[in-house]
């Protein structure tokens, strides 16, 4: 790429399917060289123009293109916006094989190609456990209760309407879900970033703290030590809260994501957001609240999300998400165009706080930088980092790991191995690595 | 406040209302107003929930006979006649001895040579079956079984994992004896430091937050080499689909192709019908900010001038002479532009296509 009349062909770099096979050849042998050949052909090809028409310059400067010489499209034409026609890779998709019915199932955001650290609300991970419901918010009721009479002075029965009422909050938190990178544990299962991580998504969620709706209630703290949160699914989902992190005022009953109304999807009309914790906490469709002074071992804190431990020990109550972070690009199933410059992205985040530091390897681990870190740095709620990286075309292994406030270092697959085994499913917190060839693949690997 | 609302409120909940917080309650919190006060009625409708302790429980019986007819009837098609199936869900039934039973520790877990963990070699606590198959199944249909059918086919499982003999017949009393018995009922631990509450020293769970693993900041020659442990098998990046369909199309990276099929230069786009590309050509030749399919804009909608023109034969001549013109008067006093930059064929497709319908396939 260094002779300045092809330097232009990066503004049209070549997709794939402009390879020839002995493009493609010349990559596996490591050659650079291919990309400006391709280049020249596919701008060739594309610009229908002669060779000698691109000497001159780009054609996409040369002869304007039809949206610089006609009238666009009207306002509204689309009342509720859509991503451009050519974003459409971008989409949640479900790992095939990982579940048998589509209801009981898990779709992945695609974090391969998101940017900041919001996921738009349409890309939100999802994770049903009896399928998805679109509730009528008039018909929607939230009752809270105690399991005996002394837990609260007044059980209560709240519309939506009610609840919309009450005096919110906005704030920013990342959900994830406890088995997030769970098919990994073992071994390398999935090729992108999509599918081994892609069970956790960020937005700016609004609602009315969980601790008011009970003090409207009359609840004596003292005597309550845990809620039971239950959803109006069919599933009717429901996962045990300490009492502390209610009072602590962090746990949201809440309606708005992203500035709109929850999703359908991701629990419309009300839903709990319980930050830090593991996604399964998040009782959607949220109808019912109980305070109890004992823990319930509901079905999906009895039989599922429960982690195996190597002495044949199930884990029960695991829900804080352990500090952790990924580069999200270039990552697995990703091609690098060009040696040169590259920014290497990615995410970080803890369940115990906010994110002091990411550092990032392209050695596997010998060596290591920091990375700067993106604001807003919140507490339990995705932090995006970056950094300058030049390839030099050879191969390389880019990993990243993260500190938290309470200087707790995420661990490599080694370290979490040697205490949990490999069979536990739930809270792989491990550092993720992207194996780089010198033909630009990049691919899952994961290193001790 | 729903009070206000006559849309939404019963006369049954008026009256509820009424009996239950006589108006005072409501007028006494800081948020007046907000909210009501529940019924007990409400409260036993929705207040399913069964502890560990079996608090919440309601007096019920069934016996493995009665739960095996439900089995065969609702659970069956997707659990196996025995609870082994594996066909929709992992089995609920398998992987559990008599020995388990007595040791409450399923042993196989122990020495890591289960193929596949059941439900019942997992669970510790009998309730937990209780509740969830009578909040959530069948996945279908669920709270459609009856107290006694739920207390029946608890004791069928039960009796399936060895646990309760064949003449058993559950009931809300009995149910601690099989708690007792349940082969993993010493299979939990709770000492870990991933409970956000209270620490079990005071009377919650877990160790209060202290991390089991650790890791240091190392920056500089961690390592002496670089163990790679595993790499992706082959199928497993063909099974998720191309990639190169999943990744941006613009940017420094691409998405690797693993289509599997072979690579060729330049993909020609797959051609649009007739009536797609007249389509296309409307919207980017601007005819769409003026004229709607089917409603009017500044210009008629092409279904009005459809009906104007129907059966004349003429009409395709003078509309593609109008268009190219321009003018007013036809459909009222807003003139349109003339729009001669487009080639004549181009206009002469619109029309036609127009005429047509405009069909957008
Ligand atoms: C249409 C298929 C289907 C039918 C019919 C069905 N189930 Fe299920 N069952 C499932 C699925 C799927 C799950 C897992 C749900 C989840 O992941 O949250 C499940 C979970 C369970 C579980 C919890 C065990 C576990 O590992 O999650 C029990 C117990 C259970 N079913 C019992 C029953 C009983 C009793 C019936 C009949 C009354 C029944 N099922 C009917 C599909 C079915
Ligand atoms: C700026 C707005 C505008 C644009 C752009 C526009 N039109 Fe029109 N069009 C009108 C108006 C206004 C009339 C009604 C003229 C009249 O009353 O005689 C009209 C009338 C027509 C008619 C019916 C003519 C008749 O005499 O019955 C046709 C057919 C038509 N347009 C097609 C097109 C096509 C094809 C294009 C795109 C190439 C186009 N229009 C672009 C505003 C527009």
């Amino acid at each position: 790429m260094a002779d300045q009349p092809t330097q232009r062909g990066r503004v049209r770099p070549a997709p794939e399917n402009f390879l020839t096979e002995t493009d493609i050849l010349a990559v596996k042998e490591g050659r650079r060289d291919f990309l400006r050949n391709a280049l020249l052909t596919a701008s060739a090809t594309l610009a229908g123009g002669t060779a000698a028409r691109a000497a001159d310059g780009d054609p996409n400067i040369l002869t304007l293109p039809a949206w610089t010489t006609s009238l666009g499209q009207p306002v509204a034409a689309r009342p509720y916006g859509l991503p451009s026609q050519y974003e459409k890779g971008l989409q949640r998709r479900e790992s095939p094989g990982l579940t048998r019915m589509p209801q009981v199932s898990v779709s992945f955001a695609p974090l391969q190609g998101l940017f900041g650290i919001i996921t738009p609300s349409g890309l939100h991970f999802e994770r049903h456990h009896q399928g998805w419901v679109d509730i009528d918010p008039s018909k929607h009721r939230l009752m809270v209760h105690g399991t005996d009479d002394g837990f609260l002075k007044q059980p209560k029965v709240y519309t939506v309407d009610d609840i919309l009422r009450l005096p919110p909050v906005s704030r920013m938190h990342f959900i994830e879900c406890g088995a997030n990178t769970g098919m990994e544990w073992g071994n390398v299962a999935v090729p992108t970033v999509q599918y081994s991580h892609g069970m956790l998504s960020c937005s700016e969620f609004t609602g009315v703290p969980l601790r008011l709706i009970l003090e409207d209630c009359g609840i004596d703290w003292k005597k309550a030590k845990y809620v039971l949160a239950e959803g109006a699914d069919g599933s009717s989902m429901t996962r045990t809260i300490p009492i502390e992190l209610v009072q602590s005022d962090e746990v949201l009953v809440a309606y708005g994501q992203n500035g709109e109304m929850l999703r359908p999807e991701n629990g419309y009309p009300l839903r709990l957001v319980v930050p830090g914790v593991q996604g399964v906490s998040w009782v959607k469709w949220l109808r019912r609240i109980e305070v109890g002074d004992k823990p319930w071992a509901t079905k999906d804190e009895a039989i599922h999300y429960i982690d195996l431990m190597p002495d044949g020990q199930h884990r029960q109550y695991t829900s804080v998400q352990e500090c952790k972070s990924v580069i999200t690009t270039p990552s697995g199933g990703q091609i690098l165009l060009d040696k040169g410059f590259y920014n290497i992205s990615g995410l970080a985040w803890s369940g115990r706080g906010k994110i002091k530091r990411v550092d990032v390897s392209t050695d596997g681990g010998i060596n290591w930088r920091p990375a700067r870190i993106e604001g807003p740095v919140n507490s339990k709620c995705l932090t995006r980092f970056n950094i300058d990286w030049v390839w030099d075309g050879k191969p390389a292994i880019l990993q990243s790991r993260a500190m938290d406030e309470t200087g707790y270092v995420q661990p490599g697959y080694g370290q979490l191995r040697a205490v949990r085994g490999s069979k536990s499913i739930y809270h792989n917190n491990a550092i993720q690595s992207w194996k780089v060839t010198e033909g630009g693949e990049v691919s899952n690997v994961q290193v001790l | 406040m729903s009070r206000f609302s006559k849309a939404s409120l019963s006369g049954a909940l008026v009256l509820a209302f009424a009996t239950l917080a006589g108006g005072t309650a409501l007028a006494d919190g800081k948020y007046s107003g907000v909210g009501r006060p529940a019924t007990r009625a409400e409260i036993h409708a929705w207040d399913i929930d069964v502890r560990p302790d079996f608090k919440g429980l309601r007096p019920g019986s069934g016996s493995v006979d009665q739960g095996q007819e439900v089995w065969e009837a609702k659970c069956a098609s997707c659990h196996g006649s025995f609870g082994e199936s594996n066909e929709v869900h992992t089995p609920l039934i398998g992987g559990t001895t008599k020995d388990d039973i007595k040791t409450g520790h399923v042993l196989s877990l122990v020495k890591g040579d289960a193929p596949q963990r059941s439900a019942i070699m997992k669970v510790a606590t009998v309730s937990t079956l209780f509740d969830y198959i009578n909040r959530a199944m069948p996945l279908t249909a669920p709270k459609s079984l009856s107290n006694d059918e739920v207390y029946g086919l608890v004791a069928y499982l039960l009796n399936l994992a060895e646990i309760v003999p064949a003449d058993f017949v559950l009931n809300e009393k009995n149910i601690a004896e099989a708690q007792a018995r349940m082969p993993n009922r010493n299979g939990m631990s709770t000492d870990h430091g991933m409970w956000p509450g209270a620490p079990a020293s005071k009377g919650g769970i877990g160790n209060g937050g202290k991390p089991d693993v650790k890791n240091t900041a190392c920056m500089s020659n961690c390592k002496t080499e670089v163990k790679v442990a595993s790499l992706l098998p082959v199928y497993a990046e063909t099974a998720h689909g191309n990639l190169a369909e999943q990744n941006r199309a613009v940017g420094p990276v691409r998405g690797k192709d693993t289509s599997g099929k072979a690579v060729t230069v330049a993909a020609a786009p797959a051609p649009l019908s007739e009536n797609a590309a007249a389509a296309k050509l409307a919207n980017d030749s601007g005819c769409m900010a003026c004229h709607g399919v089917a409603n009017k804009i500044v210009g008629p909608g092409y279904n009005e001038v459809v009906a104007k023109y129907k059966g004349q034969a003429d009409a395709e001549a003078k509309l593609v002479a109008k268009v190219k013109a321009g003018g007013q008067g036809v459909w009222g006093a807003i003139p349109m532009p003339p729009q001669g930059h487009l080639k004549d064929g181009d206009i002469r497709s619109l029309v036609k296509w127009i005429l047509s319908g405009a069909k957008a396939q």
